[in-house]
Formats: C-alpha cells, structure tokens, sequence
C-alpha cells in the first residue's frame, strides 16, 4: 500500500519533489554584516557554508576603526580620556581607570594616589562592570527572542546609568577618571542610593535568571554551542568570562592585583565546558560577585581627597586658577601643553569588562605620548570566532557572536 | 621575578640578546631577527619559562623619537634621539608581549627593523593568538610577517595606500571609498 | 480643484507616514547604547509609533544612522539607503554620524552626509535619549510638511516628467 505521502501527492509529483530534495553537493558563500541585527556593533562575516553547516568563515572587522591610537598620538593625556570612553562603550569607567594606571605608571605616582581615589574607581568601574554583563546576557537573550530579560535587565541597566550620571554628569560616555585620582567627588547621599539600587538590581537580575536559566529553548540553543577548550583559549590568548568559561582560572584582578582589589573578598567564577551557556553563566555570577565587591567597597570607603597633591599632575583647584595668577599660569600650562610624562614605556592592563585591557603607553618627555596602544579584549576574542564557528549550524553565530560580546569601538580601536 | 627569564634566555642565547631593560615592572628583551624565532621557541617551550599566552603585537616607529628631560631639554637617560643615519636606519621596533600562566611573568621581546626592509618570521605557528595581532601590525605599521598564514589588511580596506599609524602619515589624510553624488557634481 | 484634492490627499498620506515610520537602525557604535535606552521601558519611542525596527532595508522608512561612519562602512551605508524604498528619512544619532565628532582622522568620515542626505541631525556624544525623542518629533513636522529630502526630489521629479510630458 502507497504511503500517505503518495497518496496526497501522487506518484509523479513526488518523484520530482525528491529529485529536488537532491541539493547539489556544493559549497556556498553567504555574506553577513556589515549591517545585521545579530551583530553588536558591525562586523563582516564571509561564510562558507555547506548547506546549514558552517565549514569556513572570514571573520572581517574594521568597519569602526576610529583610529584611536592615532589621535592619542595627538592629544595631551588628559584629553585621551574621552576617547577611552568609547572604547568600550559599554563599561567605560573601566577603560578610564586602566588608561589612567598606565599613565600614572609611566610618572611613578602609582602608590601615591589618594586611598578615597581608589576606591571610588573600584566603585565605578565595578558598576560598569555590572551594566557591561547585563547589556551582554539581555542583548544575547533578546538575540535569541526572550525578549523579556533583555527589558528587566536594561531597566537594571538604566537605575546604574543615572547612578553613574549623578557621579560624571554623563550617561554613557563619563569621562570621570583622572590622571591622579578621579574628577570630581561623589555627590553627597549617593551611597545609600547606591545600596538602595544594588538590591532591586540583584531582584532584577534574579527575575531574568528565572526566565532564562531553565528556559528550554535559551538552553538549547546556548549549551553545547561554540565550545572552546582550555588549550585552544590559552593558545589564542583568551581571557576574561571567555577565557574563564574555558577553565582558565585568571582574572587580572586576583592574579596581578591592582588598586585595592586585595583588600575584597570575591570569588572568581570558571566554567568547565567553555560553550555559550558557561559563559553566559560566568557572566552572571560576575555581576552578583560584582554587586559583593560593591558592597565592601561602599562600607570601607575612607574619606580624604580624591586627587594626588601634585601640582604637576593635578589641575590647580579653581579658585587659586580664577584668582591668582600663578595658579592661572599652571592652569593654562596643564590644559595647553598636558601632563608631562618622562620618556618611558609602560604595560598595565586590568580587569575589562570582557578580559584583560592594556594600555601600552610609550612617552617620549611632552604632554602627549608617543605611543598609546590599547590591547582590547574583544580584538582577541574575535579571532577565535572562525574557529569556533566552524561546523556550527549558521543559526550558532548569533548565540556565539552574543557570548564573546564583541564591542565593537573596543575591536576596532 | 622575570629577571630569571632574561638571565636565562642570556645564557642560552648570548650575543642574540641585543639588550635588555626593565621599565615599571615589565622586562624587556631585544633580540636579532635571525634568532627570534628559536628564542620564541624556548620561552614557549621550556618549562621554566612556559610563557604560553600571547597578549599583544605591537610596533614603535621611531621616525619622530625626541625625548625629552626635565624642562625641555634633551633626555639622556633614555633611548637616544632617532637619526636615520647614526641609527642604522633601524626605525622600527616590534614588540611581543608574552605571559606566562603557570609562573605569573611576562616579558617583553623586542626586534628592531630597518625602514628598508621590514620583514620578520611570524610567531603565528607558535602562539594561534598572534594571527590577528600581526595582521594589525601589518595593518597599521606595515610590516611583513614571514610565514604567517593569511597577511592582508585587518582593519582598513584594500585599497588604502600607505600604512596610517607610520609617523610621516598625516592624521587626516583620508582616502575615500564612496561620496554622495550630489555633492560631488553641481547639484 | 483637483490641485486642491491631489494636496489634500499628500497631507492625508503624510499625517499616515509621520506616526508609522519603520525604522532601520544602521547602528555601528556606542549611541547604540542609547539607542537601546531610547527603545527601553523608561523613554520608550513606541509612544511616537516609531518602536519597530526592520532589519531589512526594504521595509523601512527611516534610516537611524547610529555611531560612528567610516570609510570602510561608507559603501554599505550606501548601498542599505539605496535599497530602501521611497519616500525615505535618514535621522543622524549623534555627533560622529552628524560631522565626524572629534574624530577627524584618516579613517572616520566626516559625517555620515558625505554619503546619504541626512534630514535630522541630533547632536550628543552620545545624545540623550529626550534629545532623540525630540529629534523624532521634529522629523514628523518635517515629513507632514512635505519638505524630506526624497520628498523634495519626488516632488521635483513630479514636476520634470508633467514638463516633459508637456513639451512632447
């Protein structure tokens, strides 16, 4: 007896039907990007596909190059400040802090920053280190139609913005740290804010876990997905929630301390498959780790100045620049000719958002250095995208693509 | 702590270590360029240094190096003032920075390359993590790496002439791909 | 008299166009981020009708240029613009889109107008998301009265073809 097939289709359609089905064995190029809603930031990506599956991709970035590194070369050190913000955009009080440790490397005040300065730099860049997680985990999520967390999360994300914004007077792109210590002071009642905030930030981020962590499409497409192993990330240089899902058990701020990050207790999270779904979870357990540092930081916050007492560092304060004149003259001397940093290279690299960030700084004696290279995380963990894209169905690379969180001012420098 | 990294690659190497420093905690090697690759090999390889993550790849174009002291004057203590001639025409100094997981040191290998011929082995089949950061350098400075697997533009597009982040490129020379038509006829 | 009605009925299509703009978010950098504030629950762009983005440039109306535009990406801005249909807005989101910013070097363009006519510029880096909202606003006087770029050139190009068509 025909089957049910043949009997709706008849006997000649579904001899042509199954000629068609015969795909030809043939490999295909298919274009992603540089536009794509899958990519955060602009990427292109020239796939080579065997039907669904994957064999070859030319991961291509550039598409942002904004030529950091160039106009640091001609801006004073100060002035180098805003465009580490756009580095990574996402969490830039942490690009600040580590630009301006290199710098202050180079000048040797690095143990003379004031002890209130470091803390509220461990403050704010662990509250960027929290919004750069959650705009990762919500995005990702959104990416793969729990459109839902991505709400909770960025309304998380909003609460942190305005902290941030009654701190540096900007919502995103703050400018807040200096060579030396940091701007301006905390605003007066900001703490309790800050504590307030921390705890429905903890409720929201529990709400999302809970739509996500047992979300059975969500899983299904993170676990298993975009596998690294632990020699192949330490090979490619991997570091950070990339690195650490793949079992390497570094994280800058334990393993080469810096600031006062000796004085917390916090815990670092390691993976042990190193897919998708350990790293989303790496991610989350930072934020929560994130929110414990926080917590020690505020309790132990020290009062005292928050700038180095240097007058060749440090701006003169206002008042001795409006009404005196040699406080006028090194006023105009700091903003004209910049910060004189002696002739020297330094490496510092701290703990980013998404890894290991190093600012390779090469003074040559004036204001503006002769050389600022940044060492982006996200440069480094693109690379490995092609390998890990490989044999991977084209639907992966948006969970993949989300899970490396590419930045794309930070990749493209 | 990586002082014994120097000594030790000193001892294995001798005169193939042009000179070493250490500025701010970081220690610096420079190396021949005939040798890097077997120098890389070693402090890959021996377990006493295992230097077995690659952080970055990087280069100093020197053309415009004037160091400065105190004041404005001339700084002695450094590097001395490029001058094509005295120099040997060695205007360019790639740096590769490695670290290392187990030992918890890094070094920094450095090889100087004349303007005329700025070609280096790739450290690529060493360390996978280099593919992208040479391509960079590449991209940016224009030097060559011998046997790297796929040397092209990483950042810029290809028909880009020049290599920006070289001193004597202007800042904002720009090289355009596409205009609005109308703005370009008489619209 | 029928001049009348053929006005009248524009006015009616404009009112319809202004409160539906689809847009394309071209997003290439960190506005990016405020553009994700600007779709989120607190400031929330679905009260201006103009909350669903289209990732396809054939169904959309808007372009957002979002970030940074560099030479690099100057053709595949051109090329999304190009295959979006008329009539069509372009909205620049910040300053880099608007005039290149402070990044005026060998790779960022000055501008995302070098490339596609821009109607709105909003200023910022990055511009806040009111700022956006009101930037919105101001694209829809401007669609309602008729004055967009593309209408302009429809308009015109109305008029070239009824004058040809005379001349013959």
């Amino acid at each position: 007896m025909a089957d049910l097939k043949t009997l709706v289709l008849g006997k000649k359609d579904i001899a042509d039907l199954d000629t068609e089905t015969e795909m030809p064995h043939e490999l295909m190029t298919v274009n992603m990007g540089p536009s794509h809603p899958a990519m955060h930031g602009t990427v292109r990506i020239v796939l080579t596909v065997d039907g669904e599956r994957i064999v070859k991709g030319d991961v291509q970035p550039g598409y942002l190059h904004r030529c950091f590194e160039k106009e640091a070369e001609h801006a004073t050190y100060t002035q180098i400040f805003p465009y580490t913000d756009r580095l990574n955009y996402v969490s830039p009080m942490i690009n600040n802090c580590g630009y301006a440790m290199a710098v202050e490397k180079l000048l040797g005040i690095t143990h003379r920053i004031p002890r209130r300065a470091e803390f509220i730099r461990v403050i704010v860049s662990e509250i960027s280190r929290v919004t750069d997680h959650m705009t990762c985990v919500g995005a990702s999520a959104m990416e793969l139609g729990a459109f839902g967390p991505f709400l909770f999360l960025l309304k998380a994300r909003e609460w942190l913005y305005t902290l941030l914004e009654e701190v540096s007077g900007a919502r995103l792109t703050h400018s807040y740290v200096r060579v030396g210590g940091v701007g301006k002071d905390l605003p007066a009642g900001w703490l309790p804010k800050l504590a307030a905030r921390l705890t429905e930030t903890e409720a929201a981020l529990a709400e999302a876990e809970q739509m996500l962590n047992l979300n059975k499409i969500f899983r299904d497409r993170m676990a298993g997905v975009g596998a690294l192993s632990r020699e192949d990330a330490i090979a490619w240089g991997q570091t950070g929630p990339v690195g650490r899902a793949a079992g390497i058990d570094y994280d800058v701020r334990k393993d080469h301390p810096y600031s006062v990050y000796p004085e917390f207790e916090f815990d670092v999270p390691v993976g042990t498959t190193g897919d998708c779904y350990d790293r989303y979870l790496v991610r989350v357990e930072e934020i929560k780790q994130s929110i414990r540092i926080l917590r020690q930081a505020m309790a132990a916050l020290p009062d005292g100045p928050v700038m180095i007492d240097d007058g060749h560092v440090a701006l003169p304060p206002k008042a001795e620049a409006y009404n005196t004149i040699e406080g006028m003259i090194r006023h105009f001397k700091h903003i004209v000719d910049g910060i004189k940093v002696p002739a020297g290279e330094a490496y510092t690299f701290v703990e980013g958002g998404n890894g290991e960030l190093g600012f390779f700084i090469v003074g040559d004696g004036t204001g503006r250095p002769y050389k600022c290279y940044v060492r982006s995380p996200s440069f480094v963990h693109l690379s490995t995208a092609e390998k890990i894209f490989k044999n991977h169905l084209i639907a992966d690379i948006v969970p993949i693509f989300g899970m490396i969180n590419m930045i794309g001012g930070e990749c493209d420098k | 702590m990586a002082q014994k990294v120097v000594d030790a690659v000193k001892a294995k190497f001798g005169d193939a270590v042009v000179a070493t420093s250490s500025e701010h905690g970081d220690e610096v090697i420079t190396v021949k360029r005939d040798k890097l690759l077997a120098i890389a090999a070693f402090l890959k390889d021996d377990p006493a240094m295992s230097f077995e993550v690659p952080v970055f790849v990087t280069a100093i174009d020197l053309a415009h190096w004037q160091p400065l002291g105190r004041r404005g004057a001339p700084d002695e203590g450094t590097r001395p003032a490029y001058d094509a001639e005295a120099s040997d025409g060695l205007r360019f100094e790639v740096c590769y920075q490695l670290r290392s997981l187990k030992h918890r040191h890094r070094l920094r290998v450095k090889v100087q390359l004349k303007e005329t011929d700025t070609k280096l082995p790739s450290l690529t089949p060493l360390w996978a993590g280099f593919n992208w950061q040479e391509r960079e350098t590449f991209d940016m400075y224009g030097i060559r790496f011998d046997g790297h697997p796929d040397l092209r533009r990483i950042y810029l597009y290809d028909e880009f002439v020049g290599y920006p982040l070289r001193k004597d490129y202007p800042k904002d020379k720009r090289q355009p791909l596409v205009r609005r038509p109308d703005l370009v006829g008489d619209h | 008299m029928l001049e009348l009605i053929t006005s009248k009925l524009e006015d009616a299509a404009n009112w319809g166009r202004k409160f539906s703009l689809f847009s394309y978010p071209f997003v290439t950098a960190c506005c990016g981020m405020e553009f994700m504030s600007v779709a989120a629950p607190k400031y929330d762009i679905a009260r201006f009708g103009a909350e669903f983005p289209r990732f396809s440039p054939r169904q959309s109306d808007l372009l957002m240029i979002v970030g940074t535009i560099t030479e690099k990406q100057g053709p595949a801005l051109r090329r999304v613009w190009e295959q979006m249909a008329e009539p069509k807005w372009v909205i620049a989101f910040g300053v880099c889109a608007s005039t290149g910013g402070f990044y005026q070097n060998y790779h960022a363009m000055p501008g995302a107008d070098q490339v596609v006519p821009v109607d709105v510029y909003i200023p910022g880096c990055p511009p806040r998301p009111e700022q956006v909202l009101d930037a919105l606003i101001m694209l829809q006087d401007r669609v309602q009265r008729g004055d967009g770029h593309s209408q302009i050139r429809l308009k015109r190009e109305k008029i070239m073809l009824a004058a040809a068509n005379a001349e013959e």
